[in-house]
């Protein structure tokens, strides 16, 4: 059995398409090693997120302002520390050990929302030697008076910013809601992206009962969620030169088939990693092999992609008509009685 | 070699730098104003800095500079090359020590920012008292005068010292000199190395204490040698003078800044001379330089090596013309002939004036006692004293004496100020940044420009809300105007507020530049102010700017830090650099001081500094004054005699006016004063919603300043209440039928927000809307002042019928200590206030050094107040270090006197009522109703007496107060209570006297700045522990309860206020030593001081501080006395931790490090866990026959 696993995202050849998601995995060298080991291709290190640089930037400052200048014989509360360093310097110093310690293309992550001092970032981790960046672009329109099309800007101008200030590739990661994905992502596409990962998975904000409080928690994928990604995978992937990532739901080898399929080039996992432990990349990526070969597939380059909107005999079935189906599926399923 | 560099630093980094440089061990303790020197060493050190030999000088803090100074003996006995730094009380704890290293001449230096020794009052300012206290200790003196001074003649004291074999005292004026920022031109290493002989050293090194060559010191000698031992030094120090000559030549040779151990300017044939030594002498030198040139025949003798005392020196520099001399002394010794210098210089004269030479005239002055001003006229006025036939052989300048009339008058219009020198004076709040921006200004104009500047900065007397005022100049010369600016070239208020009240123009010059953050532009400005400020700005021909720099600073993301904005117009204004270049080095200052911050924060400043002259425009000036505004008074009018005569004087900034008469003579000063201190520094306060409100009273319990109120009262109260007061039905069967409110003090709040976060009651309808909410105080505050009178109007409850054992009865109670200048959010005063408000009428305050007696008694006003009575908490500060003995001295003499009373009450029996004796000997007094009943009977008692009018009877009368029960509470922190009193503590623990400590404990010196105690806890950052407190924190708790017969509690009231409420109940109740640890938190803990209350609940729920009571009154009954009172710890340390920045920025500055003392930080917890519930189960009664506590 000789099948050719490999694959292309963000022109970096890959041994398969296996890659491992931006999750707290990604952020531990010696971990990263296992799961290359395990046969990961790549690995998406954690987010640096917007509000984490500034936030803590802005929490240091005020720790030293507060209180000080103020009284004569406490003019200050805090020893003034030398080598302090805010979330920043330990991702860059995570790029660094990782790159010793694995050979498989790191990518760099960042999320964010607004222009600004914390895209630049982007360029000292580039520095510090990930192969390519993530943007993670995180942003949750509140004001009645702006529209899709400014949110589109919004998009595209922060796309532009960080691919201007590297040189390596770039993967844009969004979330499922836009009036028109096909158009937003021509936009981000124009304005330099070489690739999009597709869904972003948002921090949903919970409701504490017992103290009234919002209390946003991260849950683990569930398997359904890919659905989503596909149709979407499967509909742009005919339209756009980017490299395409399926990331959200992957769970299971079939999982990885439908998305290869579908027309994504890699996904991208965290929630299955996380569960089963790095060696489950070994397992998973044997069950595509399996699969392949039992389906007389020789490479994933000639799958990937075969079942996408336009090469899928039935194309409607990623448009509306797909709804009804899904529903005669639903009750089918789970007999309601 | 390295080029020597040009640095704008203040006084006390001048003589660390050489310290640091010159030193293998520095011991220190933190005091102000000399704990900056302390704290640089051991920031230099942390960062592995070296020293000239290739070490990194070992940095350690001590328990007390009594501790310091043995360990500076140790190591220098033990060879190695050792320095201190301290000041005041902190040099008198030295001393002992200081007398055994002269002795064993042991080369030293300590560098002493000079400063004041408590008297009648604590000063933390400049003056020559502590120095002057060690004249006979036998060490060295040295005297520097200005920043480069220090820098220099600390360079000469460890070099000369080591050849010397004798200690140095090296000092310079606190504040004036240790705080002043000025240009200096610093020693590189290698200059440091050429001027130490490595001879000596070797020696030095030769000569410790080594088993290789044993020898014995520090004997204990006899009558028959001791004598002709002690006079064996002798020649060392008859050495002392040309030895220090010698290195200050060799200073000279290698800088060219010449020193002479006495040195003389003026005229050459002066016929009147003063003699000084310290900062004074840079006014003093103006004035002198300023009367030459108009002809007149003094000059100055300028005194730098003051021990040995360098007669020949002086003489030789004396010109031989000199008729009259004046000696100040910056220091007062009550009883004697003179003061030091005037009295050395006498002798001096005595014995070296040559023969038939006649002796010239010498009067002594003293002035500048702590840091007050001294100024060029005040120098004329001294010449012109010496001019008199009959001149005050005794005087002082600076003051009016109108008692013992011995002030000079002076003319404060002269001026010795040139004209092409910048002043400039800003005033500002310490929250908006003015100061660290001047300190800024002065450095970008010192190290970028040829000029040379000089930057000096007063701080009120508060901790939240302290207004700053910033005196700079900027000279084409070396600047040693050692006095504040009063004629200023350049005005700016950052707060538009303060022309309320303030008269910020005062010391503008005519024609100078007046720059204003204002709300109003150009063209509206005018209206807005004062007319009494407009008639300055017309009269002075003031060039009147505005910008809106808190549009500015919102805009670019500042907050209320306008401090930028207002730098970048200064600077457009002042024109000491042309604008882009200004704009250019502030920017390049704004990254050297925040470039490690990140870049959000740079980019916010340079924002800040981009919108900041676009929003400056010149206001045209009218002709006329107009509107109807007038500045109001600091006081409001009404208040005590004392109050309207003293207390509003110093408020308004003018206590330097208030003569001798005017002050109290023995250092009491009345209390109830800081409610006429009507601050209004909040920008939003808290407004009452009694529609949801549920009586809880935690709002008003957790309030740091005592500014949210409860009161319960009957509904026809209410009758003329404004319309806009706010009443609800009051909760609860005691209260039945009664109304009840809750009210903000709108003038005294802070703004803090603590109220609102502990608040549980939250409404239906929208969850962020509480019982009391943050709201904008200005729309508010005419409402409120009207609310707040009418609350105030309302009687107090009745305190005999309140459950003082809930929050709510703690809280219906009246405070006793109201509105103190605590930073916002204080973690420590609500336990003051709540101990005021249970035992404030009859309660003793013996409090330590520290937070607690400034926000308690530093002046202008006091916190502690009285009830309706005139009743309340009398209060005093006796030292840092013995706070537990000085308490404790209260209770013996309340027993005394009670046993007197007693005493005579039992003699007098027969005559005031057998029945009334009996009743008052046997009351208990353990409640409110037995105390009320109690006072009754002894105002029946005094009545009875006086009707009597008997000696006997009189004499009861006089000491029958003690017979009313008395609460003595010893207050104080955590440096005193765990480090620098704990002996005299630990002894108090032992002796069974019903004494109350309270400890309130930030697990740092809070006051001095957040430097690391043995209350910090295991990895914790603070200075002097810069890489982490390594050590656990001691259980002071624990130490007590092995005693057995102490009460102990560890409460935190936003953990649980039930069991602190309880924990101060059964404290005080106990007839003996108890004990409360207070979890208090503080802005060195680097927490939202806002959500202080949670930080409290959190540390309970991790462990990190669990809830103990240890009542040895519960083992006499058999049961076990240790409860605790905290749940098993549910959270882990470090979930607590990273959320406080004292913790948390270990993490980022060392994460192996923080993770592994925060793993021992967990097992401290465990294990701590482990014995406190071990202990909740022991049986345990220790007979303590000492203060009689039976079943």
């Amino acid at each position: 059995m000789s099948i050719d696993l490999t694959t292309k995202y963000l022109g970096l050849k890959l041994r398969n398409p296996l890659v491992v998601a931006a999750c707290p995995l990604s952020g531990d060298a010696e971990t990263l090693k296992r799961l290359e080991d395990a046969g990961a291709s790549a690995a998406v290190l954690p987010s640096l997120f917007e509000e984490q640089i500034a936030h803590e930037e802005q929490e240091v400052n005020r720790l030293y302002e507060y209180g000080s200048e103020s009284f004569a014989e406490s003019l200050t509360h805090f020893p003034e520390l030398h080598a302090y360093h805010t979330g920043t310097k330990d991702y860059l110093e995570l790029i660094e050990t990782a790159k010793a310690k694995v050979q498989m293309p790191l990518i760099g992550s960042l999320n964010g929302a607004s222009p600004g001092g914390w895209t630049s970032y982007a360029k000292s981790m580039v520095d510090a030697g990930v192969d390519a960046m993530e943007l993670n672009i995180y942003y949750i329109p509140t004001d009645p008076d702006m529209c899709a099309l400014d949110v589109e800007k919004k998009y595209a101008e922060l796309v532009a910013l960080v691919k201007d200030s590297i040189n390596v590739p770039l993967a844009v990661k969004i979330g499922p809601y836009f009036t028109s994905m096909p158009r937003l992502l021509k936009r981000i596409a124009d304005a330099g992206a070489d690739g999009i990962v597709l869904f972003n998975r948002f921090l949903e904000p919970d409701i504490d009962l017992d103290s009234l409080t919002v209390a946003p928690n991260l849950v683990l994928s569930s398997r359904h969620e890919l659905r989503l990604a596909l149709r979407w995978i499967a509909i742009l992937s005919d339209q756009t030169e980017m490299s395409i990532a399926a990331t959200g739901g992957v769970h299971f080898a079939d999982d990885v088939i439908k998305a290869l399929l579908a027309g994504a080039d890699v996904v991208q996992m965290a929630t299955a990693l996380l569960r089963y432990g790095p060696p489950y990349v070994k397992k998973l990526l044997e069950e595509v092999e399996r699969w392949l070969d039992e389906h007389e597939y020789t490479s994933v380059e000639q799958m990937t992609g075969s079942l996408s909107r336009g090469n899928s005999p039935d194309p409607s079935a990623f448009e509306r008509a797909n709804y009804m189906k899904a529903l005669t599926s639903f009750t089918s399923e789970f007999p309601t009685g | 070699m390295s080029p020597r560099s040009f640095v704008t630093i203040d006084g006390n980094e001048a003589a660390s730098l050489i310290a640091h440089q010159a030193s293998e061990v520095i011991a220190i303790y933190p005091i102000t104003p000399a704990s900056p020197m302390g704290e640089l060493s051991d920031a230099w050190s942390a960062v592995g800095r070296k020293s000239i030999f290739g070490t990194v000088p070992d940095v350690i803090e001590m328990q007390s500079e009594a501790g310091a100074a043995g360990a500076v003996h140790g190591a220098l006995q033990a060879g190695a090359m050792t320095t201190t730094f301290t000041a005041s009380q902190g040099l008198l704890l030295m001393i002992p020590n200081m007398f055994k290293i002269a002795g064993e001449l042991l080369p030293t230096v300590f560098h002493i920012s000079a400063r004041t020794v408590a008297t009648h009052a604590l000063s933390i300012f400049g003056d020559h008292s502590d120095v002057m206290a060690c004249r006979s200790t036998g060490w060295v003196m040295l005297a520097s005068n200005s920043v480069q001074e220090i820098h220099d003649l600390a360079m000469v004291a460890h070099a000369a010292t080591l050849e010397a074999r004798v200690p140095f005292l090296h000092f310079f004026d606190g504040f004036r000199s240790s705080h002043e920022v000025n240009k200096i031109e610093v020693l590189n290493a290698d200059d440091i190395r050429s001027m130490i002989d490595e001879q000596y050293i070797k020696e030095f090194r030769e000569r410790a204490m080594n088993p290789d060559h044993p020898v014995l010191r520090g004997t204990a000698q006899n009558p028959d040698v001791f004598f002709q031992a002690r006079e064996a030094c002798n020649p060392f120090y008859d050495a002392v003078p040309a030895l220090v000559q010698k290195y200050m030549d060799k200073l000279a040779a290698l800088v060219g800044r010449q020193y002479h151990l006495v040195d003389y300017v003026g005229a050459p044939d002066a016929e009147r001379m003063v003699v000084m030594m310290g900062s004074g002498v840079g006014a003093a030198e103006e004035a002198v330089e300023a009367m030459v040139a108009r002809g007149e025949k003094v000059g100055l003798l300028k005194i730098r090596l003051y021990r040995p005392f360098p007669s020949e020196s002086l003489m030789a520099a004396m010109p031989a013309t000199v008729r009259q001399i004046a000696v100040l002394d910056r220091t007062k010794e009550p009883g004697a002939i003179g003061e030091p210098l005037y009295l050395d210089v006498i002798a001096a004269l005595t014995e070296q004036l040559p023969a038939g030479r006649a002796m010239p005239r010498v009067i002594g002055g003293r002035y500048g006692l702590s840091s007050k001003e001294f100024t060029p006229a005040m120098v004329v006025s001294v010449f012109e004293e010496l001019t008199k036939a009959q001149p005050k052989r005794h005087f002082t300048v600076g003051i009016v004496d109108d008692v013992t009339h011995l002030s000079l008058k002076y003319d404060s219009e002269f001026s010795t100020e040139a004209k092409d020198v910048i002043r400039a004076v800003f005033f500002g709040l310490g929250s908006d940044g003015t100061v660290g921006a001047s300190k800024n200004s002065v450095k970008i104009v010192g190290e970028n420009t040829p000029m040379y500047a000089q930057g000096y900065f007063v701080y009120d007397s508060k901790k939240a809300g302290s207004v700053t005022v910033s005196h700079l100049r900027f000279s084409p010369r070396p600047i040693n105007s050692s006095y504040l600016v009063s004629r200023a070239s350049f005005v700016a208020c950052h707060q538009f507020n303060f022309m309320e009240k303030m008269d910020v123009l005062e010391m503008a010059e005519p024609g100078a530049t007046f720059l204003l953050n204002s709300p109003y532009g150009a063209d509206e400005v005018w209206h807005q102010l004062p007319i009494e400020t407009q008639q300055q700005i017309i009269d002075k021909r003031l060039r009147f700017y505005v910008v809106d720099g808190v549009k500015v600073a919102l805009e670019a993301g500042m907050g209320g830090r306008i401090n930028t904005v207002m730098q970048t117009c200064f600077f457009a204004l002042s024109g000491i650099l042309p604008r882009d270049e200004a704009i250019d080095e502030i920017k390049k200052a704004i990254k050297k001081t925040y470039g490690k911050r990140g870049e959000s924060i740079l980019n916010k400043n340079f924002a800040a500094v981009d919108g900041a002259l676009g929003q400056m425009a010149e206001v045209k000036v009218p002709s006329v004054v107009s509107g109807t505004l007038k500045r109001q008074p600091m006081v409001a009018a009404g208040g005590t005699d004392f109050v309207q005569r003293v207390v509003a004087i110093l408020l308004a900034g003018k206590g330097d006016l208030l003569p001798v008469s005017a002050l109290p003579l023995d250092g009491t000063f009345p209390t109830d004063t800081a409610k006429v201190e009507k601050r209004s520094i909040a920008l939003e306060i808290p407004i009452w919603d009694p529609s949801i409100c549920i009586d809880c009273a935690m709002c008003a319990l957790v309030c740091p300043h005592a500014a949210i109120r409860m009161k319960p009262y009957a509904p026809e109260t209410l009758a003329g209440a404004p319309a806009t007061f706010q009443s609800k039905e009051s909760k609860g069967k005691d209260f039945a039928g009664m109304q009840m409110t809750i009210q903000v003090a709108p003038d005294d709040c802070t703004g803090c927000g603590v109220c609102v976060e502990v608040c549980p009651a939250k409404s239906k309808e929208a969850v962020k809307h509480r019982a009391i909410n943050m709201q904008p105080k200005l729309d508010h505050l005419e409402r409120e002042r009207q609310n707040f009178e009418f609350f105030l109007s309302i009687p107090d409850y009745d305190r005999t019928k309140v459950n003082t054992a809930t929050v709510k009865g703690t809280q219906i109670l009246r405070p006793l200590f109201e509105y103190s200048g605590a930073c916002a959010g204080c973690g420590e005063t609500p336990y003051v206030k709540l101990m005021s408000q249970l035992f404030g009428d009859r309660m003793m305050i013996g409090n330590a050094t520290g937070c607690s007696s400034i926000y308690g008694g530093n002046l202008p006003t006091t916190p502690y107040s009285v009830d309706a009575a005139g009743r309340g908490p009398t209060w005093n500060n006796s030292l840092f270090e013995d706070n537990a003995e000085f308490g404790l001295g209260f209770r013996l003499a309340l027993d005394q006197k009670r046993e007197y009373a007693e005493y005579l009450l039992k003699q007098q029996a027969s005559a005031v009522g057998d029945d009334l004796v009996k009743a008052i000997i046997e009351s208990a007094q353990q409640d409110e109703l037995e105390i009320a009943a109690q006072r009754q009977r002894v105002a029946e008692l005094v009545q009875k007496c006086q009707a009597l009018g008997t000696p006997d009877a009189l004499r009861l009368a006089s000491v029958s107060d003690v017979l009313v029960v008395r609460s003595v509470w010893i207050l104080g922190g955590d440096g005193w209570a765990f480090d620098i009193g704990f002996g005299g503590l630990d002894h108090v623990l032992t002796t069974g006297r019903n004494v109350n400590i309270l400890v309130l404990d930030t697990g740092v010196y809070s006051n001095t700045g957040g430097q690391a105690s043995k209350a910090t806890p295991r990895g914790a950052v603070a200075k002097f522990a810069a890489s982490g407190k390594p050590a656990r924190k001691k259980d002071l708790g624990m130490i007590a309860v092995a005693y057995g017969s102490v009460y102990v509690a560890q409460i935190a009231v936003g953990a649980n206020p039930m069991q602190a409420i309880k924990a101060f109940r059964e404290a005080e109740s106990y007839h003996g030593v108890s004990l409360i640890l207070a979890y208090s938190q503080c802005v060195a803990h680097g927490v939202n001081m806002t959500t202080g209350m949670a930080h409290q609940k959190e540390a309970v729920q991790c462990g990190f501080w669990p809830l103990y009571r240890y009542d040895p009154r519960e083992a006499h009954k058999g049961g076990t006395p240790f409860q605790l009172d905290s749940r098993k710890p549910t959270s882990n340390f470090k979930d607590f931790a990273m959320q406080e920045a004292r913790f948390a920025m270990l993490a980022r500055t060392s994460p192996n490090r923080a993770e592994q003392l925060f793993e021992l930080a967990q097992r401290d917890i465990d294990d701590q866990w482990h014995y406190y519930e071990q202990m909740a189960g022991v049986q345990r009664d220790i007979v303590n026959e000492l203060n009689e506590v039976e079943a």
